[in-house]
C-alpha cells in the first residue's frame, strides 16, 4: 500500500509575497571555490513575450563536483557556507540573472561523470506543474559525452547549453523559451 | 553510487499536464513538445536543505506579523508531510502564502476592488518537526474574481511550497476549503483528470486542532514523492 503524491498547483501570479524571503541570486561569494559565473537571460512565452512573473530554483554541485547533501556520500569537500541553491524571479522585462561558480563533475549512470551543469526547476502563473531543464556550460569537452545531454536529439541539445557573451568572459546567457522552434528542453523527472 | 534508488513517477492522471486550455494562461506558457524523459541521477536525489538558513520561529502565525490583529476568521491550519511510502518527512521547509480575508493579495498587481488590511501580509513558513508535523495559524482566505473567463472566481486557497529531501521532491500546491461552492467551476483545480486526487486538495475541517472560543481548525495533509526502493529494501 503506498500513498500517491499530492496534486501539483500553480504558483499563480502572487507567489513573490510568499517566496522570495529565501529568493537567492548569489551562490559564490567569500571563501567559495571555483571559477565565477554570471548566468543571465529572459523567459519567454509562446508569443516571443517576457515573462515578469515566473521564478527559477536551482540546484548544483559545488566546484569539487559535490552536493551539499547526506546522499552524496563521495569523498570530496563540502565548503560551508555553500547551499547550491538559488531561488530567482524574472524581472517586468522576463529578465533573470544569478551569480554562481562553476560546478564540477558529479557521477552519474554507471558511474561515468557527467559533465557540470545546473539543476532548474521553472515556476509560473500558467504552469500547473514546475518545468525542469539543466544549464550545461559552453566549450565543455564533457558534454559530448553526458548521459542527459544525450537523451536528448541533438538538434535541441543547444538549448541546454549557457552561450558565451561578447566581452564579458564570465558572462553567460541562457534562456527558457517556452514554446516554438527554439523550445528550451524540458524533463520528464517525474513531479 | 552507481546504485540511485529512483524517486516515484506519479500514477497516471493524479497529477495535471501542463496545457490544460480551460486555465487560460496556460496556452503560451506550456511545452508544445514532449518532455524527455530523464532516468534519475544524483543531482535529482540530492537537494537543497532549506531549513539552515533563517527560519523565523514566529513566521508560523500569519496573524502575529503586525501591531494588530487581522480582520477575518482566524484558522489553524496543520497537518503532516508524508512521502508515498508513509515516511514522515521531518525538518523540511513549508512556506505558504494567501489572500487576506477580503480576498486581496498585497502583491502590487493584484486590481481586485478589495481592500488591503494593515495587520495581515498574507506569507509564513514553517519546518516540519521530526515526525513531519507542520502547524500554521492564519485568517481564512476570502474569494477573489480573475480574469481567466466570464465570472471567474478562485475558491478560497492557501499556496503551500514543500521542498522534501531532494530535487525530484520539489511541491508546490494550494489547499482548499470543505463545502466551498466555487471548487466545481475552478479550472486551476480541476485540471488534474483524476477526481480522487483532485479532492485531497480539499482540507478537512479539523475538531481535534479546533481551539475552543478561537480558532476552527482544518487538516491539510501534503504527500511528496517517494523511493521506487531504498538500498535496504533490495537486500531483504
Amino acid at each position: 500500500m503506498s500513498l500517491q503524491a499530492t496534486t501539483s498547483q500553480t504558483v499563480g501570479p502572487f507567489f513573490s509575497i510568499g517566496l522570495t524571503r529565501v529568493n537567492k541570486n548569489n551562490l559564490a561569494g567569500p571563501g567559495i571555490s571555483g571559477e565565477q559565473v554570471t548566468i543571465a537571460g529572459r523567459v519567454l512565452d509562446g508569443d516571443g513575450k517576457p515573462v515578469p512573473d515566473a521564478m527559477l530554483e536551482i540546484w548544483q554541485a559545488n566546484s569539487h563536483g559535490k552536493y551539499p547533501h547526506p546522499e552524496d556520500t563521495q569523498a570530496k569537500p563540502l565548503e560551508t557556507g555553500f547551499l547550491g541553491y538559488g531561488r530567482i524571479p524574472t524581472d517586468e522585462n522576463g529578465k533573470f540573472s544569478f551569480t554562481t561558480i562553476k560546478p564540477g563533475s558529479v557521477p552519474g549512470p554507471d558511474g561515468k561523470a557527467q559533465a557540470p551543469h545546473i539543476a532548474v526547476s521553472v515556476f509560473m502563473r500558467g504552469l500547473e506543474r514546475r518545468l525542469v531543464t539543466r544549464i550545461y556550460f559552453p566549450e565543455e569537452g564533457a558534454n559530448a559525452g553526458d548521459f542527459v545531454l544525450n537523451l536528448v536529439e541533438p538538434a535541441r541539445r543547444g538549448t541546454l547549453v549557457a552561450k558565451k557573451t561578447a566581452g564579458q568572459a564570465s558572462i553567460l546567457e541562457w534562456n527558457v523559451i517556452l514554446q516554438g522552434d527554439e523550445e528550451t528542453v524540458f524533463f520528464d523527472i517525474g513531479l | 553510487m552507481t546504485n540511485i534508488a529512483s524517486y516515484r513517477r506519479p500514477y497516471p492522471g493524479t497529477q495535471p499536464d501542463h496545457l490544460h486550455p480551460p486555465y487560460v494562461s496556460s496556452i503560451k506558457r506550456a511545452p508544445t513538445k514532449p518532455l524527455v524523459y530523464m532516468p534519475h541521477t544524483l543531482t535529482e536525489v540530492t537537494g537543497p536543505s532549506m531549513g539552515k538558513e533563517g527560519v523565523d520561529v514566529k513566521a508560523s502565525d500569519l496573524t502575529r506579523q503586525h501591531s494588530g490583529e487581522p480582520l477575518g476568521e482566524r484558522i489553524i491550519v496543520s497537518g503532516r508531510v508524508f512521502d508515498e511510502n508513509g515516511r514522515a518527512v521531518p525538518r523540511t521547509l513549508v512556506e505558504v502564502w494567501q489572500a487576506n480575508a477580503a480576498g486581496r493579495y498585497l502583491h502590487r498587481n493584484d486590481q481586485h476592488n478589495a481592500p488591503l488590511d494593515p495587520n495581515f501580509t498574507g506569507c509564513g513558513h514553517t519546518l516540519t518537526d521530526n515526525e513531519g508535523r507542520y502547524r500554521i495559524v492564519t485568517i481564512r482566505p476570502g474569494e477573489y474574481p480573475w480574469g481567466n473567463h466570464h465570472n471567474a472566481w478562485r475558491p478560497a486557497h492557501i499556496h503551500f511550497s514543500v521542498f522534501g529531501p531532494a530535487f525530484a521532491s520539489r511541491l508546490v500546491t494550494q489547499m482548499y476549503f470543505p463545502g466551498d461552492p466555487l471548487i466545481p467551476y475552478d479550472p486551476i483545480f480541476n485540471c488534474t483528470a483524476d477526481e480522487k486526487a483532485r479532492n485531497r486538495l480539499i482540507s478537512l475541517f479539523d475538531w481535534e486542532n479546533t481551539i475552543p472560543g478561537n480558532a476552527l481548525g482544518y487538516r491539510f495533509d501534503i504527500i511528496l514523492a517517494g523511493r521506487e526502493a531504498t538500498p535496504i529494501e533490495k537486500l531483504k
